[in-house]
């Protein structure tokens, strides 16, 4: 599901264009999705992979250390610090966080009922729980703790107010892991909420005419990139993977092939043999 | 024959000089014996005194001062400065072992690459840290140093123990103990019986009135038996401390120079050269370095993976460089450069790209392979020298390896060159028969002619005159340089339980003949005071003053000794060869004799003729003169020696000739034959007769009855002065025979002498010098391409009557013709030295003729039969073993970097790294080099008996055949079709949403986890298909392998590390293994990774089935391994999981 017509007059959006340029995108799903979906966004010609991007990051940082905090590695360059404060969090990495905000809707006879789409449990657990860590200091205060520090320069609020709840704010906001961990191809997917199954007796989504609200702030459009939507189901294999099924099935046929015919060469061979055995 | 009595000592051991010196008696017979002794580095200490120069003073000599007291004022005022007496073998101390080995190890090549990588990734901002390489070469330094440091460590030891030892020196008429390295050059020295020589000596008095003393230069050139020395003469009265230092007296010699054998040997004397001024160590240079052709093969491939490196880094970066044209991509918003990058200019941030890309892709060229290749030789030369069946029981010891660096070069030998006597004989000389005046004498159990003995102690084939026999056994009992030595000495080379003495002669020859007289009744006694005694067949005591001994060298090829008997007659009795006898004798008495000799040659006996005649007083006063002058002259001693020799040994009367035997070695036919059917050329090459040693040839199969023999030797180029022409007209024959009128289509076949007919080529010592060396005026210069061609035809060429330095010549010969063919020589004979350290790889038996033939050597083995083994079974197994290991290193690297390359195509040309640093670190070093190494030692392909019982499979890998590019192609292809198929088996499966149920993603992390762990299963389990030779360490190795990389993963995934910037592979392994289409992955990627192999090796084993099948051979089934059930099971699995 591409972002086509409709969105075309937000290709050209800066980072800090208030209000944000929204669009609508209408999709018909044809099945309906039984179990649990999942909610994609995905990024094409994006080189999360770049090498000058890949190490723009200070994980002591990320990981709650005060020091780091206010004096970021200089990995981080440029975008270590703005203004002579150091950001937080520092990096080319975090600096380009995706940062549209996605909103489904399902049409239903012309109403529209949002979806509910949760937003944690989006990240490896370890990385939430260990690998990133907000700083420690007195109190919760997120505001107090991030205080020295400015924010990213494409961010337009600081890292403390990313979400509302203190439990899923600051470096510990999933949304924030997620993009953290880098992608290995410039054309890539990256889990963006979740959509529980409510009941037993009703479909997650079930098929049917469904709206898509773009709050559309990430510009692609400089690098001929490219942005997608994707909604998935997944099995105990993972997601939809042609690619495993397509590999074995050729493999074990080109395995059956062979196997048929050395069993029949080693028949042949067996006879063969067994007669050479006689005259002895 | 004689040729091995030491031809070393012809200079006469009576030196001109007068200088007095200690006497230091003891040993048995008054005589002090001292004896050379190895010290464990190899450096033989031991005694040699310099040589004298001459009288007026040369340019180039040194003054030695005796006992530091100058003689006269004139004299003092030339104070020279010698080095001490201290032996340095080391080769480093312990301060400057660090900058030195350091300096060392990187001037190879390798290391120096990766130091020049190791430095430009701390210069440079490059995508891995320095730890990266700088830890896998600290590793592979420090283990080169830790092994060099032991070495030098015994080194030391050894020359501690040599330098530390006390020695006795005369300081004003008291003997003070010193520490070797104390001694001065102009100390007198005194040695004590059994003792080794601290430094090179001049001999001045012995404990003996007569001065003298008896020398064993084991340790020099591994001659056991005992060498007589005199003591300076105007010095031998001096017997005491005290008497010895009123001497007052200097000397004269030559500078220090390594000709070992000018020496003159002593027991107590001056000490004249000192420390690394001895002729011993002026003699040990090393060796120069034997280098393999897998060496030369790795190199190849070295160079060719660095072009593939170079090629790769500019393929990227020119390709970086057309992808950042585009400024969307050189600069996304989201990605912008620091402020230095910006400010760098163009051309130098090439330059950084390129060295970038140098140091991702450096991986390639394997930074382990040294090490390993160097512990595999190290390693598994033990084996070795721990094979039980190359242990003889005889002499109690096994084979020898001195060196480790061509235990390779083993599998690859084309052409054998040995010695004969030794080596395919026993050299245990037993004495069959002889003839007097033409009339055969034989003992009794032994049979010739077809005569077989009744009884008696002795048969007589008609009668000689009484007087003659006796003549002739006391000829033998007195014309020698046998020794006795009392029984109880056990070092003794022939042992007599049942006498009392041993007889000692650096020749097995004299032994035996002086044995075969003690049976016909006349027993050598022994020299005393220069009184030779004899017992005779009436059980008297006979005595002889020996008055002159005409010692044996190889040129003159006979030795006399002229006595004088107790009636006052004299007496010289001559034996030698009969070509060096027979001019001079009476020509008259030959003919009888010669058709003995002949006889005798002929059934491979060795042959030597006796001859006497009388000396009037008159003629003995003259040649008594004439050797004493020769013997004192300072300048062409040698020339002036041998004329004397040959004016004495004229118009002497023959009396008979002997026939020793030289038993053939064990299995030595079978040997040979093997050797043949494995591919390899035999030539003999030997000091011997044509006769014995074509009759050897012949009954060690080495000449079948079906070989058409073609000859160069005197008898058919004859030895008038046309002797060139016909040779050439010889040389021309044989050529058209060879190689004119065989069928072209042989021609590219380079071993296939599976010939209809088989030639063998005989040339003899002369001839050869002729060819080599011809004659300015013949214009034959191209003798020697001819013959080459003649002899490269020829299956077996018997070179006889060869001087050591011909052997090595002929060597050589081969050794530079074209293709290079590797050589082998084995000898155990000191004469046998310079062709073992021409050849490519040297062996020696640890024969009887001494030690110094099997200290030169590479290899050491007591037998000539154990060569089969070596050849076939070890040098086959540590060639593939070898070959192996350096396909295999390559092979592993190029599958590892290659999705590394692979993914820059994918990141922008951004130098990422694929892999974590650790991982980049730890392949080589950790994760897949213990299985390689346990392989490259452990692994039989084909096992060691049916290696030995089929010789043809030795041809299997000749020529390198291993190391060729078409090998070497097919495993780049493979490792280049193992590197695809990671990368892009993981980036297809990249392409999926979601590899986890959880709907959770996966970063480059992973991605590169993925194709690491498919990669180190992978060629691991390539390994698992090629070992045919499971033993438990091959297990432990390669499923450890396995199990330390998952564990390290999970270790190095489990902890966040404080001293890491950033913590990339935190949970990333667990992460990854909890996917379950990652692990249906990771099995279908490495199944389709061996696949090939696997189908290969299926395929092999069909042929080889059907191929037994015709042969109706279907006994080795069993040996198979199982792919075949493998196949089928995965197969299986596969349908499941469809």
């Amino acid at each position: 599901i591409k972002p086509s017509s409709p969105c075309n007059k937000c290709l050209n959006v800066s980072w800090d264009s208030t209000p944000p340029c929204t669009c609508t995108i209408n999709f018909t799903l044809e099945h309906s999705f039984e179990s649990n979906v999942f909610m994609y966004y995905g990024l094409s010609n994006f080189y999360q992979n770049h090498r000058r991007y890949v190490k723009s990051r200070d994980d002591s940082q990320l990981n709650g250390d005060n020091s780091s905090l206010l004096n970021p590695s200089k990995e981080c360059e440029p975008y270590r610090t703005n203004e002579d404060k150091p950001i937080a969090p520092c990096g080319a990495i975090a600096n380009s966080m995706f940062n549209d905000t996605l909103e489904l809707y399902r049409i239903d006879n012309d109403t529209r009922t949002p979806i509910t789409l949760i937003k944690k449990g989006i990240a490896w657990w370890t990385d939430k729980n260990v690998k990133f860590r907000n700083p420690t200091g007195d109190g919760n205060n997120l505001t107090a703790l991030f205080q020295g520090t400015t924010k990213p320069v494409n961010w337009p609020k600081p890292v403390y107010m990313l979400d509302s709840e203190p439990d899923n704010n600051g470096f510990i906001n999933e949304d924030f892991i997620v993009w953290m961990r880098t992608a290995a191809l410039p054309t890539f997917r990256k889990l963006y909420r979740l959509i529980e199954r409510k009941n037993n007796f009703q479909p997650t989504l079930q098929a049917g005419k469904y709206s898509l609200d773009i709050a559309y702030n990430y510009p692609v459009h400089s690098f001929d990139g490219r942005k997608r939507m994707i909604l998935s189901t997944i099995s105990w294999m993972g997601g939809k993977n042609p690619f495993l099924g397509i590999a074995y099935i050729t493999v074990g046929s080109i395995c059956f092939f062979l196997g048929v015919v050395l069993l029949f060469i080693h028949h042949k061979y067996g006879n063969r043999n067994t007669s050479a055995d006689i005259p002895n | 024959m004689l040729c091995s009595v030491p031809s070393q000592f012809l200079v006469s051991a009576v030196s001109p000089w007068c200088l007095p010196a200690a006497g230091s008696p003891s040993g048995s017979q008054g005589h002090g014996r001292a004896a050379g002794s190895v010290s464990p580095a190899g450096i033989p200490r031991s005694s040699r005194l310099g040589g004298c120069a001459g009288e007026e003073k040369r340019v180039g000599t040194r003054t030695v001062v005796v006992g530091h007291r100058p003689v006269s004022d004139t004299e003092a005022c030339v104070a020279q400065k010698f080095c001490d007496n201290r032996i340095v073998s080391s080769k480093y101390t312990l301060w400057n072992f660090l900058p030195k080995n350091l300096f060392e190890q990187f001037r190879r090549i390798a290391n120096f690459y990766f130091l020049i990588i190791f430095l430009v990734q701390v210069i440079v901002d490059t995508p891995t840290s320095p730890v990266t390489s700088g830890l896998p070469l600290f590793f592979v330094i420090t283990v080169t140093a830790i092994k060099q440091g032991y070495e030098d460590w015994l080194r030391h030891r050894a020359d501690n123990e040599v330098n530390k030892s006390n020695v006795f020196v005369v300081e004003n008429a008291k003997q003070v103990r010193k520490e070797s390295e104390k001694i001065k050059v102009g100390d007198i020295v005194e040695v004590k019986a059994d003792e080794t020589f601290p430094c090179d000596l001049i001999f001045l008095a012995s404990s003996s009135t007569d001065g003298t003393c008896y020398v064993t230069t084991a340790s020099l050139d591994g001659e056991s038996n005992f060498k007589t020395h005199y003591a300076v003469r105007d010095t031998t009265v001096l017997c005491t401390d005290e008497a010895i230092d009123t001497l007052t007296a200097t000397i004269e010699c030559e500078q220090p120079q390594p000709d070992l054998y000018k020496g003159v040997s002593g027991q107590s004397g001056v000490a004249v050269y000192t420390g690394m001024e001895t002729k011993m160590a002026l003699n040990y240079q090393g060796k120069s370095q034997k280098r393999s052709a897998v060496e030369k093969s790795i190199n190849a491939f070295l160079i060719v993976y660095l072009c593939i490196l170079l090629g790769k880094a500019t393929v990227c970066t020119t390709l970086k460089y057309v992808w950042q044209s585009n400024p969307f991509n050189d600069e996304p918003w989201y990605n912008e450069k620091t402020k230095k990058e910006r400010e760098t200019f163009k051309v130098l941030r090439m330059f950084t790209d390129f060295l970038s890309f140098m140091v991702l892709f450096n991986f390639i060229i394997p930074v382990s392979m040294y090490v390993t290749v160097e512990m595999q030789k190290f390693l598994g030369s033990f084996f070795i020298s721990w094979d039980k069946e190359m242990f003889d029981e005889e002499i109690q010891e096994g084979a020898l390896v001195n060196t480790s660096d061509l235990n390779e070069e083993l599998g690859q030998v084309e052409y054998v060159f040995t010695d004969k006597t030794g080596t395919l004989t026993e050299n245990s000389m037993e004495f069959i028969e002889c003839c007097i005046d033409g009339h055969k004498y034989k003992d009794c159990l032994s049979e010739v002619d077809g005569f077989s003995q009744t009884d008696g102690p002795l048969k007589y084939y008609g009668k000689a005159e009484k007087s003659r026999e006796e003549l002739f056994l006391r000829a033998l009992c007195l014309c020698h340089t046998v020794q006795i030595k009392e029984a109880d000495q056990v070092d003794g080379l022939m042992a007599h339980p049942e006498r009392k003495y041993t007889y000692i002669s650096s020749s097995p020859d004299e032994i035996a003949l002086v044995k075969g007289a003690e049976k016909y009744g006349f027993t050598f006694l022994g020299l005393e005071n220069n009184f030779m005694k004899i017992r005779n067949q009436k059980n008297e005591t006979e005595m002889y003053q020996l008055l002159h001994v005409l010692n044996f060298d190889p040129v003159r090829r006979r030795m006399s000794v002229i006595v004088r008997t107790s009636t006052g007659k004299l007496l010289l009795f001559c034996k030698g060869a009969d070509s060096s006898i027979f001019p001079r004798v009476q020509q008259e008495e030959i003919q009888q004799t010669k058709v003995h000799v002949d006889r005798n040659a002929m059934d491979g006996y060795r042959t030597l003729c006796v001859a006497f005649k009388e000396l009037t007083e008159k003629e003995y006063d003259r040649i008594d003169r004439q050797l004493n002058e020769a013997k004192m002259a300072l300048q062409d001693r040698e020339e002036k020696m041998a004329k004397v020799f040959d004016d004495t040994e004229a118009d002497m009367h023959l009396i008979g000739a002997t026939a020793v035997e030289d038993r053939l070695q064990e299995q030595l036919a079978e040997t040979i034959e093997a050797l043949h059917a494995a591919g390899m050329k035999v030539w003999v090459l030997t000091g011997d007769k044509m006769e014995t040693a074509k009759s050897t040839c012949y009954a060690c199969r080495l000449f079948q009855t079906s070989t058409e023999l073609l000859e160069l030797t005197a008898r058919t180029v004859g030895e008038s002065e046309r002797k060139e022409d016909r040779l050439h007209e010889l040389l021309l024959e044989y050529h058209k025979k060879l190689i004119q009128d065989v069928p072209k289509n042989r021609g590219g076949l380079k071993r296939s002498w599976t010939l209809s007919q088989e030639y063998g080529l005989i040339i003899d010592g002369s001839t050869l010098s002729l060819i080599l060396n011809p004659s300015q005026d013949s214009g034959s210069s191209n003798y020697k391409s001819i013959f080459l061609q003649i002899c490269l035809k020829c299956t077996a060429v018997l070179c006889c009557r060869m001087a050591p330095l011909q052997k090595a010549q002929i060597v050589r010969m081969v050794k530079n013709t074209k293709g290079s063919p590797i050589t082998l020589s084995i000898g155990d004979g000191a004469n046998d030295v310079s062709m073992i350290l021409e050849a490519h790889v040297g062996i020696g038996i640890k024969g009887k003729e001494g030690r110094q033939a099997s200290r030169n050597s590479d290899y050491a083995v007591p037998k000539f039969k154990h060569l089969r083994k070596l050849l076939l079974a070890h040098g086959h197994l540590y060639y593939v073993r070898i070959a192996h290991l350096v396909q295999y290193f390559f092979y592993k690297n190029l599958c590892f970097i290659l999705p590394q390359f692979l993914y820059q195509f994918f990141c922008g040309f951004s130098q990422q790294p694929l892999y974590d640093a650790a991982y980049l670190t730890m392949y080589n070093i950790c994760f897949t080099s213990l299985p390689i190494l346990a392989y490259s030692l452990l692994e039989q392909h084909i096992s060691i008996d049916t290696l030995t019982s089929d010789p043809q499979l030795y041809m299997k890998v000749s020529d390198n055949a291993m190391l060729q590019w078409r090998p070497f192609l097919y495993w780049t292809f493979l490792g280049a079709f193992e590197g695809l198929v990671f990368f892009f088996g993981v980036y297809f499966l990249f392409q999926n949403s979601s590899l986890e149920d959880n709907g959770k993603v996966f970063g480059n992390w992973t991605f590169g986890t993925i194709v690491f762990t498919v990669l180190v299963f992978t060629v691991t389990l390539k390994l698992a298909l090629d070992t045919r030779f499971w033993t438990w360490m091959n297990h432990f190795v390669i499923w450890g392998s396995l199990a330390f990389y998952v564990f390290f993963s999970f270790f190095w995934g489990g902890v966040i590390w404080p001293f890491l910037k950033q913590q990339r592979m935190y949970f990333v392994f667990a992460h990854m293994l909890t996917s379950v289409s990652t692990w249906l992955a990771i099995i279908l990627l490495i199944f389709i990774s061996l696949f090939p192999e696997i189908l290969l090796i299926v395929l092999k084993n069909i042929k080889e089935k059907n191929h037994q099948s015709s042969r109706k051979a279907p006994d080795s089934l069993s040996a198979r391994p199982s792919v075949r059930p493998l196949l089928l099971r995965t197969f299986s699995d596969e349908s499941n999981v469809l």
